[in-house]
């Protein structure tokens, strides 16, 4: 018989290897699923999962999808060190990408290198302003913040649709809901003539190493770590949890904001009610996908990417439904959250009952 | 009277060369022993000689590696505590295990391996709580009783069950004096009624008092067994930790400086559901003075203790005065700054991260007074050498200032942060429970370190339950009861009895008896 046996410490093989084994388990699941309904779930696994990688045309699109993913991870994981479950950044990115593309809209007629960083700024300030409520409301009246950013997200998008097809509908759009399309000064630049890469891509790496760094080197960062961890230390070295919660909610706001006016100002060029495609969900698994680290967070997000574009692949060439992206990906949350058992436990032979000497 | 043990009978409970291990410590080594019928029989060895894990294997929550126990004559395996309690081997810990929420009935009744209706149930516990006079009442919440009646709960929960043999595991660590010789008539009686006490213990003037046998255990191997009543304390306590005891050595000049720590009428609501509020507390430690505040658990302590170190504010300024300017609004950080350092009971999780590194765990509480981390920055090669310091001066068996604050003994980790917070040189230091839980040599090391930051000038306030360290430690010693904090009183020519009377032996007992009787 196997059982579980507890680890006198935790391991960090497994701390780091059992996010592999996830990614693992959900290909041979997602295999398995898809060829028992008569797909073959060979050919649909690699295609979502070594056709992005192979094929270097994909990797400026693995990109583009990844940068939002690892900005609002960064935010998120930040908040989760310090137990506060900011599971809202949808919402918050949505009001970013509201916020800028107001500064859009009133600059639309003007030009100058200003407007970008005008319309970045009003991104962040959106995305933190929405996570302001739910640190109001758990601080001074102990709401579970878990239930107030999620519902929020749904206020933003509905006044993501209110926009789109009243006040900010374009007067030449033919009567489709969608704002105007941003002008030369409002659109991120790209990193290289006639790249998909735009600006945001390398500034998402930045700001992981600056995540890295607070987080690791100091006092800040060990504050949100140690009221995480064990909120009664905290409090006795002098950590205040309410100013952790306020901080790590308005910098996880502040980051999922920025990503969604990137989102608005770079590919899509405009707001329209397709906008909203699930980032701020997606980054919860790629925050635990990197182990809540800025380095793991990277690497998550690329994984995650992957799932996007293959899974636009399959949906060409194995005539895999839509559905499936999303599918894997709860998949991989699943063995995520159950692999991790693994760092605190090992398996191990039940042990033979001590017999006694005769 | 004891009657004489029966000579003939085979023995209640025989251990044959029992051995456990547990990765890298062999804790149980080759242990025999051997319980008569009736006998009250002490199992006597400092924290970490072997004692819980020997009792675990009794009372079948662990399985030995080796070796044969038999029970009444016969081998038996004992696979579980409910197949021990099943032989006849009841068990009382340390720590109880008993719903706050819930009356003393549904306590016991949940603890129950067969389902008795309630009527039934109150009539035996009822039985018994006469036939031993055992004053508790079934129909009252576990909350609003003292700890001594919450004991009273787990011994009534094991004598329903008619054991054959009761484990008492260090049951007298959390009792007033006078809770002390009541429980122990209890024990006499039980014993006479031909049911074998396993006395766990390291405190020998208790075990002289009680046992018939004892069973003296270091390092997971019995040293020795002797009959306690014809030895001398200070040769049991040699035996247990296998050196000449050393004598703290205090300085004699005994001036008391000036006021460093004064507390003025500090009023503080205790947190509700069953927190203790402290009502117009007031005392001052003086430079040079280790001041020691004796108590019962849960009558106020760890509420002092967080008002003083800044966790909970004081509603004024001047209720908390360090050397005479107004600390009772400052947080816990601003009052290290400015030299009142604090060491809270709990280790894990209170006074230390387990999940951080010992390095770690330094910043936590040294960065005020260090300068660890200026500007916000954590300087890793000072904080890193810091922890190096405490671990080498206070000898704390790690691996390095990288291990995990959680894979160090209970012990090893008290003098990590007890060394942490005297490296610091506070002006201040409070502290609760110094030595709980640490072996002999190292409280020794632990109590002489406080003496020597004393004669540096300090104050220091020691927070105990353990009355003989107090008394060993402090030169005036106090008692918090209900909230209350009694006036400090010199240690010389301070009788026992008095201070027992003040850890709420006179009222708390006395009414409770009548209205469990009524």
């Amino acid at each position: 018989m196997l059982e579980w046996r507890r680890r006198r410490e935790p391991s960090k093989t497994m701390l780091y290897l059992s996010p592999l084994i996830a990614i693992g388990l959900t290909m041979l699941t997602g295999m398995l699923v898809f060829g028992a309904i008569g797909f073959d779930g060979l050919r649909a696994v690699t295609a979502i999962f070594i056709t992005p990688l192979i094929e270097p045309q994909r990797w400026a699109d693995l990109g583009v999808k990844a940068a939002p993913l690892i900005m609002i991870a960064l935010g998120l994981a930040i908040g989760f060190r310090a137990n506060v479950w900011n599971i809202g950044a949808e919402g918050q990115y949505v009001m970013g990408a509201i916020a800028g593309t107001g500064v859009a809209l009133l600059t639309h007629d003007m030009t100058g290198w200003w407007i970008l960083p005008a319309m970045a700024l009003a991104g962040i300030l959106g995305g933190a302003a929405w996570a302001a409520l739910p640190a109001l409301l758990k601080v001074r009246l102990q709401v579970s913040e878990i239930l107030t950013s999620l519902m929020l997200t749904y206020v933003a998008v509905q006044f993501l649709y209110y926009l789109v097809r009243g006040p900010w509908k374009d007067p030449d759009g033919f009567n489709f809901p969608q704002t105007k399309m941003f002008s030369g000064s409002q659109t991120l630049p790209a990193v290289a003539e006639g790249s998909l890469v735009h600006f945001g891509v390398p500034l998402a790496i930045l700001l992981a190493l600056i995540a890295w760094f607070v987080m690791s080197k100091t006092v800040a960062g060990y504050a949100v770590r140690v009221v995480g961890r064990a909120p009664a230390a905290a409090r006795h070295g002098g950590f205040d949890a309410s100013r952790v919660t306020w901080a790590t909610l308005l910098a996880g706001g502040g980051l999922a904001g920025l990503a969604g006016l990137f989102e608005a100002a770079g590919p899509f060029g405009q707001l329209t009610p397709q906008f909203p495609v699930g980032y701020g969900f997606t980054a919860i698994i790629v925050a635990f996908l990197g182990r809540l680290s800025p380095p793991g967070i990277v690497f998550g997000a690329l994984v995650l990417a992957v799932t996007y574009v293959g899974g636009e692949i399959a949906q060409s060439t194995v005539r895999l439904p839509s559905a499936a992206t999303g599918m894997f990906q709860a998949l991989l949350l699943f063995f995520l959250l159950a692999t991790d058992v693994l760092v605190r436990y090992r398996l191990a032979w039940k042990a033979r009952p001590a017999r006694s000497a005769p | 009277m004891t009657q004489p043990p029966d000579q003939t009978a085979p023995s209640r409970l025989a251990l044959a060369h029992v051995s456990k291990s547990f990765p890298g410590v062999k804790a149980n080594q080759d242990i025999s022993l051997s319980v008569r019928p009736g006998e009250i029989h002490a199992l006597l060895g400092e924290n970490g000689a072997g004692k819980s894990t020997l009792v675990k294997i009794i009372y079948g929550v662990q399985r030995a590696d080796e070796g044969q126990i038999s029970f009444d004559g016969r081998p038996v395996e004992i696979a579980s505590p409910k197949a021990a309690r099943k032989l006849g081997i009841g068990m009382v810990f340390q720590h109880f295990s008993l719903f706050d929420g819930m009356t003393v009935l549904e306590n016991i009744a949940l603890g129950l391996d067969e389902s008795v209706p309630a009527e039934e149930l109150k009539a035996r516990i009822k039985a018994i709580l006469d036939s031993y006079s055992l004053p508790l009442d079934p129909d009252r919440e576990v909350h609003t009783l003292s700890v001594g009646e919450r004991q009273r709960i787990e011994i009534v929960r094991c004598l329903l069950q008619k054991p054959k043999l009761l484990i008492m595991d260090e049951p007298t660590s959390v009792l007033t004096p006078q809770e002390v010789e009541r429980l122990f008539e209890t024990l006499r009686q039980i014993a006479r009624e031909g049911c074998s006490i396993l006395y766990i213990s390291h405190k020998l003037h208790e075990i002289k008092a009680l046992c018939e046998a004892a069973t003296i255990l270091r390092a997971g191997r019995v040293v020795a067994t002797c009959d306690p009543r014809t030895e001398t304390t200070q040769h049991m306590a040699e035996l247990m930790i296998g050196a000449e005891l050393k004598h703290l050595q205090r300085p004699t000049s005994s001036k008391q400086g000036a006021a460093r720590l004064s507390v003025e009428r500090l009023d503080m609501p205790g947190e509700p559901p069953f927190g203790t509020s402290l009502k117009g507390i007031s005392f001052s430690a003086h430079a040079g003075e280790i001041l020691g505040i004796a108590g019962v658990a849960g009558n106020g302590q760890a509420e002092l203790l967080l008002a003083l170190s800044g966790e909970h504010l004081a509603g004024r300024a001047d209720a908390i005065q360090l050397d005479g300017r107004p600390i009772g609004l400052a947080d816990a950080g601003a009052r290290r700054a400015a030299g009142l350092a604090c060491v809270p009971e709990e280790r894990n999780g209170h006074a230390a991260v387990p999940d951080f590194s010992l390095a770690e765990n330094v910043v936590l509480t040294a960065r005020h007074r260090l300068p660890l981390a200026p500007s916000g920055l954590i300087r890793q090669g000072p904080v890193e050498r810091y922890a190096g310091e405490v671990i080498a001066r206070f000898d704390v068996r790690t691996t390095g200032p990288a291990a995990l604050a959680g894979s160090l003994s209970g012990g090893n980790l008290q003098k990590f942060i007890m060394g942490r917070e005297i490296g610091q040189r506070p002006d201040v230091l409070v502290v609760a429970q110094p030595t709980w839980g640490v072996d002999a040599g190292a409280a020794a090391a632990i109590r002489q370190a406080l003496v020597d930051l004393a004669a540096q000038g300090s104050a220091i306030v020691v927070i105990s339950q353990d009355l003989d360290e107090l008394l060993e430690l402090s030169d005036r010693l106090c008692v918090i009861n209900e909230g209350r904090l009694s006036p400090a009183r010199p240690v010389a020519g301070l009788k026992l009895e008095e201070i027992g009377l003040l850890m709420g032996g006179v009222h708390g007992e006395s009414h409770q008896a009548e209205s469990a009787h009524a």
